[in-house]
């Protein structure tokens, strides 16, 4: 109640701050009040040697990947995309046996390679399969969806994979698509994609044409199809049941779950959405075992990611590593540090914008993984590691996401279709310090009423962004607040 | 995202309109001044670069060129084009090729998506109309105005920003001459800022039809735009001295050849798992 008649006070009023009489409506949301439940928001620190997140706590380590342990071989383009070059690199090698394998072996190989998915949730692949029905009981058939949406602001990685070494994802998408006894695959790709997904296109009809997908897929005796769908310019579509909807020529909204996808998907049959980098790892995995894959990263995160590094670092670029490498080993080792030196460092979201940014003193000692960067409050998300340094004026950035966000909500729930506006005005004002303090805990209240009250997880993302900033910079909002009141207050007297 | 079109950006509405409809503005002004407080009014909190969709109204105005009148079909081979994206669907699901359709017609009609067109996707895929525009209206990607030829898609989104994406854009409206939704008198140009366009570690960076331009300077973003006015094919991908997604300085990686085919004995590593369990 508190909220709304404060919200009515933001969008209708026309001055707080320069107001004769400055109105008390506020009060029960200002001073302390909400700050102690900002900082409750912090996990309590437990004691320095229990914080197993951080590097400097941790005896082995990661990182520093040799070239024989490389998935996307040809991430540079090196060698040839297509057909001949793929199978010089070792694709479709095999991929006969590895189908007859079998659903359980793959599976089971999956589950012990540690392999997580590489979409952002970061939920075991192998289990995630497993929740297939095996064969068609009712005869309804499975189908694959791979999630070639990739939309999350810093992320490039898929568009890599699928122009560069599009033979790993389809190959991918048979061994997958017989782990979920699917019938049929549909790739779906962004709409901006256009030479991406051209060159896919061109991989899928090469591998029609030898054979190796369609009836008898590379001689396997297993029947599998690889269909290339795209959208036209929506972020929600990487959502998985917008994406089923997109799919299946409606506006891409995200369903309601339960039924979840596994039981009732696309076409009403089961389905599993997974991401293009988790699916193009598969092959190499089977072939490599899963040893291999769990040798690298720590315990719970194996293998080896894509990392997609942008913003002011002197050399941006995606590149393949080790899990768990140490966040600021990857800058120093594969970017050419940040601009201007690790000193000049402001903070760094580490995983795609819909994570929380980290200030420096965290980046300093975490690692790149799945646990390390949650118990920090943060997440891996894409590995799409967005670096700021000390120019960069932060509530801009993270306005910037929030406009992002009110701009890609599908507006089916009305926490996200109205608050994410909301977010945005509130930065927008934040930024130029037109604002009051206690504003400040409202944008953080309307975060909380955003997450976890709408259908799918774009109302978190948008809410987290924001919640980091607030978080780690507050002092700063503050400042802004102050230096515009002075700023105003000197020319009413003046005048 | 569409409702939230409708309702948020009273200053999208008055742009678009007044190209469409030049009798409407004076009242839609008025629309725009009512759905906008009057706080956000003297502050500008709207204005900053109040970005500009392709989408624009959500509802259809009759324009000289688009009418439900106005004749569009399929050339022959779109129509062959369009049996191949049929058979990649269930035959009851024809509905799910109605964004490859909607994507055809509009490179067949020059950039844009004229009423006409969507009709006829409806009728080619037996939907209701209303399914068809309710698509349209959704996708960023369908612009339902004229558009000029280029489409100049300006990434902003915070890892382009924080590489100086801003600049670019004013380098483009500068050298262009038109503002953000806006197209040039020669109906060369469209202008737009564009939410993530996925080449981030290439940022900042613009597309413009089918292609990526990445690695932009404010020089180099004009020369690109120079060069398709002239009607010649500017390098696409990176306008510097770097290879994709590898790193201006060089790589990091990837320096020794890719080995060849392998793959374990897998009849061992069968019985092995079976084992272990």
């Amino acid at each position: 109640m508190a909220l709304r008649s404060n919200f009515s006070r933001i969008i209708h009023s026309s001055r707080g701050i320069f107001a004769a009489t400055p109105t008390r409506a506020f009060s029960p949301l200002a001073g302390t009040h909400f700050r102690s439940k900002a900082a409750a928001a912090t996990p309590a620190a437990p004691p320095k040697e229990e914080e197993t997140w951080r590097v400097s706590n941790y005896s082995g380590s990661h990182g520093g990947l040799s070239d024989e342990n490389r998935v996307f071989t040809n991430l540079y383009r090196d060698g040839d995309w297509k057909l001949e070059g793929a199978l010089k690199r070792g694709d479709w090698h095999k991929t006969k046996d590895l189908v007859q394998m079998g659903r359980d072996w793959i599976i089971n190989e999956i589950k012990a390679s540690g392999l997580r998915g590489r979409g952002g949730a970061g939920f075991p692949s192998g289990l995630k399969y497993s929740f297939m029905p095996n064969g068609s009981p009712d005869g309804r058939p499975n189908y694959l969806v791979v999630n070639a949406d990739e939309s999350e602001p810093g992320t490039c990685k898929d568009r890599e994979i699928m122009r560069s070494d599009p033979h790993k994802l389809v190959e991918g998408c048979l061994l997958v698509g017989r782990a979920m006894s699917a019938r049929a695959a549909y790739i779906y790709v962004r709409g901006e994609f256009i030479d991406e997904r051209r060159a896919l296109e061109v991989a899928v009809q090469e591998a029609y044409a030898k054979g190796l997908i369609g009836k008898n897929a590379s001689g396997s005796g297993y029947d599998f199809d690889v269909h290339v769908a795209y959208g036209a310019g929506a972020y929600i579509c990487g959502e998985e049941t917008a994406m089923i909807e997109s799919l299946e020529g409606k506006q891409g909204k995200p369903r309601l779950k339960p039924p979840f996808p596994a039981n009732i998907g696309l076409y009403g049959c089961p389905t599993t959405v997974t991401n293009v980098e988790t699916v193009s790892v598969v092959p190499t995995i089977l072939r490599r075992g899963s040893d291999w894959f769990a040798s690298m990263g720590r315990t719970g995160n194996a293998g080896t990611k894509l990392f997609c590094i942008s913003g002011h670092v002197n050399n941006p670029c995606t590149v393949e590593e080790e899990m768990s490498i140490p966040l600021r080993e990857l800058i120093d080792r594969h970017c050419g540090g940040v601009r201007g030196g690790w000193n000049n460092l402001l903070a760094i979201i580490p995983g795609g914008s819909s994570v929380q940014l980290m200030p420096r003193h965290v980046c300093e000692d975490v690692f790149m993984d799945f646990d390390s960067l949650k118990a920090v409050g943060s997440g891996l998300g894409t590995a799409a590691v967005i670096v700021m340094d000390k120019s960069t004026d932060v509530i801009a950035a993270i306005a910037r996401l929030s406009y992002f966000y009110k701009h890609e909500s599908c507006g089916q729930c009305t926490p996200c279709r109205e608050g994410t506006g909301w977010l945005w005005m509130l930065m927008e004002r934040m930024k130029a310090g037109d604002a009051k303090v206690e504003e400040i805990d409202m944008l953080w209240e309307i975060t909380k009423q955003i997450e976890g009250h709408t259908i799918c997880a774009l109302g978190d993302a948008a809410a987290w962004p924001v919640q980091g900033v607030i978080r780690h910079f507050r002092p700063e909002f503050e400042r802004r607040i102050a230096e515009f009141q002075a700023r105003h207050e000197k020319a009413e007297v003046s005048a | 995202m569409a409702m939230l079109r409708a309702g948020a950006s009273a200053l999208r509405r008055v742009s678009r309109v007044s190209r469409v409809a030049p009798s409407a503005p004076a009242l839609i002004a008025d629309e725009a001044a009512l759905l906008r407080p009057a706080a956000m009014q003297k502050r500008g909190a709207w204005s900053p670069t109040a970005p500009a969709y392709a989408g624009g109204l959500n509802v259809h105005r009759d324009s000289a060129d688009n009418t439900v009148d106005t004749p569009f079909d399929f050339s022959d081979e779109n129509y062959a084009q369009i049996q191949t994206i049929l058979k990649r669907y269930p035959k009851n699901y024809a509905a799910s090729a109605v964004i490859p359709l909607l994507d055809l017609a509009q490179r067949q009609n020059g950039g844009w998506l004229p009423l006409s067109a969507m009709n006829k996707v409806a009728k080619l895929l037996g939907m209701a109309p209303i399914r068809v525009y309710e698509v349209a209206s959704f996708y960023t990607m369908f612009n339902r105005d004229k558009i000029g030829k280029y489409n100049v898609q300006v990434c902003t989104t915070t890892p382009c920003m924080l590489r100086g994406a801003y600049d670019i854009l004013d380098a483009v409206k500068e050298h262009l001459g038109v503002e953000v939704g806006g197209d040039t008198a020669d109906g060369l140009f469209h202008v737009m800022e564009a939410e993530c366009l996925g080449a981030c570690v290439n940022a900042p960076m613009v597309q413009i039809n089918d292609h990526f331009y990445e690695d932009l300077t404010k020089k180099t973003v004009k020369s690109v735009l120079s060069d398709l006015k002239a009607g010649r094919q500017p390098k696409i991908g990176p306008q510097i001295d770097r290879n994709g997604c590898e790193g201006p300085q060089g790589r990091t990686s990837l320096k020794t050849p890719a080995g060849g085919p392998f793959c374990r004995d897998l009849a061992a590593a069968k019985e092995a798992q079976e084992k272990a369990q």
